[in-house]
């Protein structure tokens, strides 16, 4: 089939063109834009009294997350790879998530054995 | 006959039936990615003892509390101003990285040597940050199994609680953060040398002959993946 080198040549040179120097500091500013968010959430908001504590918590990972998506999807060009190799790294993070889910809820037996 | 072969040949072109690696990278690459991978569970393993340390605590150090110094300017009232710094330091030593793999794309290599250098100066910046920040905490009173031990100045830190979980959590608190910002200090560190390594490599000409700047990517990945530490350090020590 004559398209099919064609196709791996056509993914070779979008991957080239994805991470122009322009796209890096486009993401470099959704990082810095972040960030700022969290700041103003930590140093205004929580203090204010605009956003309480326990809500403010889950928005600070959903930001952290987000923020880590850019610097591995962009700055470390995971978006860009091959499927498999996508799968490879991503799959093995639930063993990650379901240490969490075990741990959180272990420590709230821990609760009891403290003082 | 030529037909049958033709069509072998044909169901031999997909990434997964052979003769090529399916993930179409170089070898180094993604090996430096299975580090990383492992990397992370080192991580994830002290951060996930933190969490669940902390939330079997009654009582646990503010970080708006603990962390209000700029080293050298302001010794109270900035909770979180010099964190921001080394944040900012991080991603923006991040950035030049990315832009040192890019000049790498295009074969420049005065723009690879002057971008790495950034690079190795950013790092240089942030170990220097942690050194006044460890430096501020140990003159407090923190380290590894070390507290302050006037009751009334720990008690500043805190919210609350009993004497006798504050003096717990406080330990607990110090033994981690040193622990865990220790060791991504320590990942800082030997991503600086490499990197130094690298420009020199740079600079004499290895990945020139070589034809490929293949060897920046590698790097890059691993230095990204020290910022990308840092984005969940600076989230649950300093923010939540």
């Amino acid at each position: 089939m004559s398209s099919e080198p064609t196709e791996v040549h056509h993914e070779e040179h979008g991957e080239h063109d994805t991470m122009t120097r322009k796209k890096i500091w486009n993401v470099f500013f959704v990082l810095l834009g972040i960030t700022t968010i969290e700041f103003i959430i930590a140093l205004y908001m929580v203090p204010k009294g605009i956003i309480p504590g326990h809500i403010a918590n889950p928005v600070y990972i959903v930001l952290t997350l987000l923020k880590a998506f850019y610097i591995v999807a962009y700055f470390m060009h995971l978006k860009f790879e091959k499927v498999g190799l996508v799968y490879a790294i991503l799959v093995p993070i639930l063993f990650i998530i379901g240490l969490i889910l075990v741990l959180t809820n272990e420590s709230h037996h821990w609760i009891d054995l403290r003082l | 006959m030529s037909a049958t072969v033709s069509q072998i040949d044909e169901i031999k072109t997909t990434p997964w039936s052979g003769g090529r690696s399916p993930f179409n990278v170089e070898y180094g690459k993604m090996m430096m990615w299975f580090f990383l991978l492992s990397d992370a569970f080192t991580f994830s393993s002290l951060l996930i003892a933190y969490g669940a340390l902390r939330f079997s605590a009654s009582t646990w150090p503010g970080a708006d509390k603990i962390f209000q110094s700029i080293p050298g300017l302001v010794e109270h009232g900035a909770p979180l101003v010099f964190v921001g710094l080394m944040t900012f330091i991080l991603i923006m030593s991040s950035v030049t990285m990315v832009l040192a793999v890019e000049a790498g794309h295009r074969n420049s290599k005065k723009e690879v040597v002057m971008w790495m250098i950034f690079t190795v100066i950013g790092g240089f910046m942030f170990l220097g940050c942690q050194a006044l920040e460890w430096n501020h905490l140990h003159s407090e009173g923190f380290w590894w199994s070390s507290i302050p031990t006037n009751t009334e100045t720990l008690k500043e830190f805190f919210n609350g609680g009993t004497l006798v979980a504050q003096q717990t959590s406080a330990h607990q608190f110090a033994n981690l953060f040193f622990t865990i910002t220790g060791f991504h200090g320590f990942h800082v560190f030997s991503g600086v040398i490499i990197n130094i390594i690298i420009t020199i490599n740079v600079l004499v000409g290895t990945y020139e002959k070589r034809g490929s700047y293949l060897m920046i990517e590698k790097v890059g990945l691993y230095w990204h993946f020290v910022d990308l530490v840092w984005v969940f350090v600076f989230t649950f020590f300093y923010l939540v």
